[in-house]
């Protein structure tokens, strides 16, 4: 159990850099009210959710039925009558739509002085690399994922980072800072398991797939500072935002390119490594083998895929999958669901690696002693939360030293 | 870095307080049995969060005075505002109270223009192969 008095981190001890939006007094003590309240829900309401599941909505499905709930979808349609379940429910919702209003009113006040930002930085760049050719594809562009007004892709301004700069202000919010003060949980955890696990890998050349604003290649191009980083997206916002991010940070070795996982730009064998995080969900059933294809497409003989996500349903208990399929439903995630019953293994064996080469692991998120000085642990992943801290399944390939046939 | 569309305006031409309200696309589900009281519930939240920040920067202001001893025991009750500070006030009205009426705006957004597709629909679309 975690302790009420752990202590909390707060917004205005997040890592600055030269685009990250400025919050006034009022405005960092809402996004620590919503943080907290994210905290609060998880660890003091979304118990009785499992609570109401055990006492009183199984038994009336078992007196009704005869039997248990089959899969999480049974779950879904009998949870959704009760009150608890509703209750925490249309606030975690709400929470997410206060998160965004809250992050969008910081930056948008300040859209221009934050454009100059990133446009003394991103002019004539070399390393950024915008094409007016590509379009977002339908399942970025179908519903604004997690209740993001706007998704990833939309201008209100020429030369927009507003979509990039209110993502990068509000991970905090909805992780309650378990991603760190540069939110890049994810890809530190990629970085220790390489160094853990492939201690000679020495990658030269790196592809990051559906970057947003870079924020888990930058730790990637740290790790590895004679590594090139070539970091795909297709919307523009947060590609100009990870871009001058990034150099401010004193990161120069990441080439942020609008393109498709579909139709990656490059050669056939031009990378070492091709990583993903948090992504895969927020596909299609069509994207999915053609980016994996594109992935063996342009892996070295001998180079690693590895990917980061929450864990498939295969195997899982009808109400944990419950629990993991709510953004399905109610955080605009309408992929969420079929991602998570796919075949990985099959899927890489379609795309061209060999059967066997599968593999899965699980990471967790280093703890930030900038945002946790206390040596008490993770405070908000103590407790089973069904993915709302940073704990992945990852899974991957390593192609054949010898290309097949 | 050449792709600037000109029919876009300027930041200094767009209205941050209705770019904050502006709501995510995709048919919102209701969770509560009555969507009146999932409303009242939304602006509660939101009063709260408000009520939270209020709380802190009138704890911040006591303990600044405070701790400067600049603070006679009148000086609230003693003051009023000039024109330029109720014209601040009067802006931060306005963003307060869109902040906390945000639901029932984007009722009227989600009812302006084409509607979402049933969830389920795009959920489908998303999951079956070749369309």
């Amino acid at each position: 159990m975690s302790r009420s008095d752990a202590p909390q981190p707060s917004w205005r001890q997040l890592g600055q850099h030269a685009v990250f939006p400025q919050a006034t007094h009022d405005e960092v003590a809402r996004f620590d009210f919503l943080m907290r309240l994210n905290m609060h829900l998880s660890q003091a309401v979304l118990p009785g959710v499992k609570l109401a599941y055990e006492t009183r909505v199984k038994p009336a499905f078992v007196a009704a039925h005869g039997r248990e709930p089959a899969d999480r979808h049974e779950v879904r349609r009998a949870m959704q009558k009760d009150l608890h379940y509703q209750l925490w429910s249309a606030l975690r919702r709400n929470t997410m739509e206060q998160r965004q209003q809250a992050g969008r009113s910081v930056v948008y006040r300040q859209l221009g002085a934050l454009r100059d930002a990133a446009d003394k930085i991103n002019d004539g760049a070399a390393t950024l690399k915008l094409d007016p050719a590509i379009r977002s594809p339908r399942y970025a562009t179908a519903v604004d994922i997690h209740c993001m007004p706007g998704n990833y892709h939309t201008e209100e301004v020429p030369r927009d980072i507003g979509a990039g700069a209110n993502y990068d202000a509000g991970l905090f919010i909805t992780t309650a800072g378990a991603l760190g003060s540069y939110s890049d949980g994810g890809g530190q955890a990629l970085v220790d398991w390489l160094k853990q696990n492939r201690p000679d890998f020495k990658p030269r050349r790196i592809l990051d797939i559906g970057c947003t604003i870079g924020h888990n290649a930058v730790p990637l191009a740290q790790a590895f500072p004679d590594a090139q980083v070539v970091a795909l997206d297709t919307a523009t916002p947060v590609l100009r935002y990870g871009h001058a991010r990034a150099r401010s940070l004193g990161v120069h070795n990441i080439e942020f390119r609008q393109a498709s996982g579909e139709a990656v730009p490059a050669a056939d064998g031009e990378f070492d490594l091709v990583t993903t995080a948090m992504f895969w969900h927020e596909t299609s059933s069509t994207a999915m083998p053609r980016i994996m294809k594109e992935i063996h497409r342009v892996l070295k003989p001998g180079g690693l895929t590895l990917h980061l996500e929450q864990p498939q349903y295969a195997n899982m208990a009808p109400f944990e999958a419950f629990m993991r399929d709510w953004d399905t439903y109610n955080n605009n995630e309408p992929f969420w669901t079929a991602m998570h019953e796919v075949d990985l293994d099959a899927l890489l064996v379609n795309s061209g690696f060999p059967r066997g080469a599968y593999f899965e692991t699980t990471m967790q998120a280093k703890v930030d002693r900038r945002l946790f000085p206390a040596p008490t642990g993770t405070e908000a992943g103590s407790q089973e939360d069904y993915g709302r801290t940073p704990r992945w399944t990852a899974f991957g390939a390593q192609k054949p030293q010898e290309a097949r046939a | 870095m050449s792709t600037t569309d000109t029919t876009l305006p300027q930041p200094d031409e767009i209205d941050p307080v209705v770019l904050a309200n502006r709501r995510a696309k995709g048919k919102r589900p209701n969770f509560l049995d009555d969507p009146a009281t999932e409303r009242v519930l939304s602006i509660a939240m939101a009063v709260a969060g408000e009520l939270a920040v209020a709380r802190e920067r009138i704890d911040t202001l006591e303990r600044v005075l405070i701790q400067q001893g600049v603070m006679p025991a009148d000086a609230i009750e003693a003051f009023a505002p000039d024109a330029e500070a109720q014209a601040a006030r009067n802006q931060w009205g306005r963003e307060y109270i869109a902040r906390v009426l945000r639901m029932l705006e984007q009722d009227v957004q989600a009812m302006s223009g084409p509607q979402d597709p049933a969830l389920e629909q795009v959920i489908a679309e998303l999951r079956d192969a070749s369309r």
